[in-house]
């Protein structure tokens, strides 16, 4: 009799509450759309928001209906795309890719103007007058561009420059938006200004060429403080067989519409601004 | 019923005996959700909520039905059966009503639902407001307020440690202790300087 009493009470408990969770499970059942279950399970899961939707659950939400493409994932490949595209039925719509470059090549050619012994970070260095070097518009060389790339793309190099492993990046933005100096674009990569992704393009594209500078000062100031700085001698300009660069307010900005990376700039770009990929 | 005893509740639940950093109740989630702020104080809103109606909850199953029976001795496993069913409850309740809410909460409800913070509270309430198998007078509302407070003193916790987080990210700290053992080591000497508390008496 005296162990009937806890196991009747217990048991009692246990079924009220389990006959309740079941009926409010019906009564508050959320239906959903299945489709909505597989696509979340194709996405990536790295919720990085390249997309622009919040995280991959929110993209999904948005494929589902209809405002956003399936192709502005930069993360998933090919692959996963059509088996989200066979998801929902419809036909898959591709995006030109692209990647991360940095328009700079400063590092330590740059000497510093003073002790910076702040925080380790771009964004707060530039807010000590512009940062620590010499060139206002340069590299400052802390890893923020590093810690900000979700897929591990970046790696500040020996001499002190980030370099952007062309396999790993997806062209998500996030460089380019927290760069206080703004150094990085991202170029199509039918532009190939990286020689690898071989999955994709043959070495024929491997010579692709741009502008490593973003100096907007004129060229006797540049070539004080770093002797790989554009100093808009228009050398470029004359050279460009297909009128595709133009020195714009002291800086040489490449088309890459026109450019077919023939080479002829890089050859008489006196301070080797311009550069070909090797 | 003394308006006095809600005073000393309050500084004994969020200050000298604080849930996370002198009982240690509820560590998992304090390490593991307090890398930023505002996850952290998510975190704590829902730990709030919980404790509280956990607190009503299972003052009335105490009251009515382990004490007249005589099983006060079942108080650990009902009241983890009765927490567990209220959150359950919840989380469904919240995701028909309010979409948005559930998105806000619904990553750290189930966690809750194993938070031993929880559970500690409930115990810890018939442990101080019930003497002899009786309530004592009020106890139900001193249940409830020291339900409020241990949740008022969770959010106090996560709230310090996640600000000295998002502080620390900027700090170059040597890989060894990146993260989780610096997480630790903060952890500890917040608890040795909330230690400092125990000498007051009320």
């Amino acid at each position: 009799m005296e162990i009937l009493i806890p196991i009747l009470t217990l048991g009692f408990l246990g079924l009220l509450f389990g006959i309740g969770l079941a009926l409010a499970s019906k009564k508050f059942a959320v239906k959903t759309d299945p489709r909505l279950e597989k696509i979340v399970g194709l996405l990536p899961g790295a919720n990085c928001g390249a997309c622009g939707g919040a995280g991959c659950f929110g993209f999904a939400e948005s494929i589902l209906s209809g405002k956003a493409k399936i192709d502005a994932c930069r993360v998933a490949d090919d692959k996963i795309k059509e088996q989200i595209a066979q998801v929902l039925g419809r036909k898959l719509e591709k995006r030109a890719e692209s990647v991360a470059i940095l328009h700079c090549n400063g590092g330590r050619k740059v000497k510093d103007r003073f002790l910076y012994q702040g925080i380790e970070d771009c964004v707060a260095a530039n807010l000590v007058l512009g940062g620590q070097k010499e060139c206002v518009y340069g590299c400052l060389g802390f890893d923020t561009c590093e810690k900000a790339c979700p897929f591990g793309a970046i790696k500040i190099s020996e001499e002190n420059l980030p370099t952007v492993d062309a396999n790993k990046c997806k062209a998500c933005n996030k460089c380019v938006l927290i760069c206080p100096k703004n150094l990085f674009t991202l170029v199509p990569i039918t532009h190939n200004v990286y020689p690898v992704r071989k999955d994709t393009f043959s070495s024929a594209f491997s010579n692709g060429v741009y502008v490593a500078c973003s100096s907007h000062d004129l060229g006797k100031d540049t070539i004080a403080v770093c002797p790989v700085g554009c100093i808009a001698c228009r050398k470029c300009e004359q050279a460009c067989p297909v009128d595709a660069i133009h020195v714009i307010d002291n800086l040489a900005v490449l088309d890459y519409d026109k450019c077919t990376s023939c080479g002829k700039c890089v050859e008489v770009c006196p301070t080797k601004t311009i550069r070909k990929r090797e | 019923m003394d308006a006095s005893q809600f005073l000393t509740i309050f500084i004994s639940a969020v200050f000298i005996y604080n849930v996370i950093l002198s009982r240690f109740l509820g560590l998992c989630s304090f390490v593991a959700i307090s890398k930023e702020t505002k996850p952290a104080m998510a975190m704590s809103l829902s730990v709030m909520f919980v404790t509280t109606m956990s607190s009503i909850i299972t003052w009335f199953i105490y009251r009515f039905l382990l004490i007249p029976f005589g099983l006060t001795y079942l108080r650990t496993i009902s009241f983890i059966l009765v927490i567990a069913t209220f959150v359950q409850f919840v989380e469904m309740v919240i995701r028909k009503i309010s979409p948005p809410l559930y998105r806000f909460f619904g990553i750290y409800l189930p966690l809750i639902t194993v938070n031993c913070a929880v559970l500690g509270v409930a115990v810890l309430n018939v442990d101080m407001f019930f003497i002899n198998g009786r309530a004592v007078p009020g106890s139900f509302y001193y249940s409830l307020f020291q339900g409020i407070c241990v949740g008022l003193g969770y959010a106090l916790a996560m709230l310090l440690m996640s600000g000295i987080r998002e502080r620390l990210d900027l700090c170059n700290v040597p890989k060894a202790v990146k993260d989780f053992p610096l997480a630790f080591i903060i952890a500890s000497i917040m608890s040795l300087s909330f230690l400092g508390f125990n000498g007051f008496k009320f």
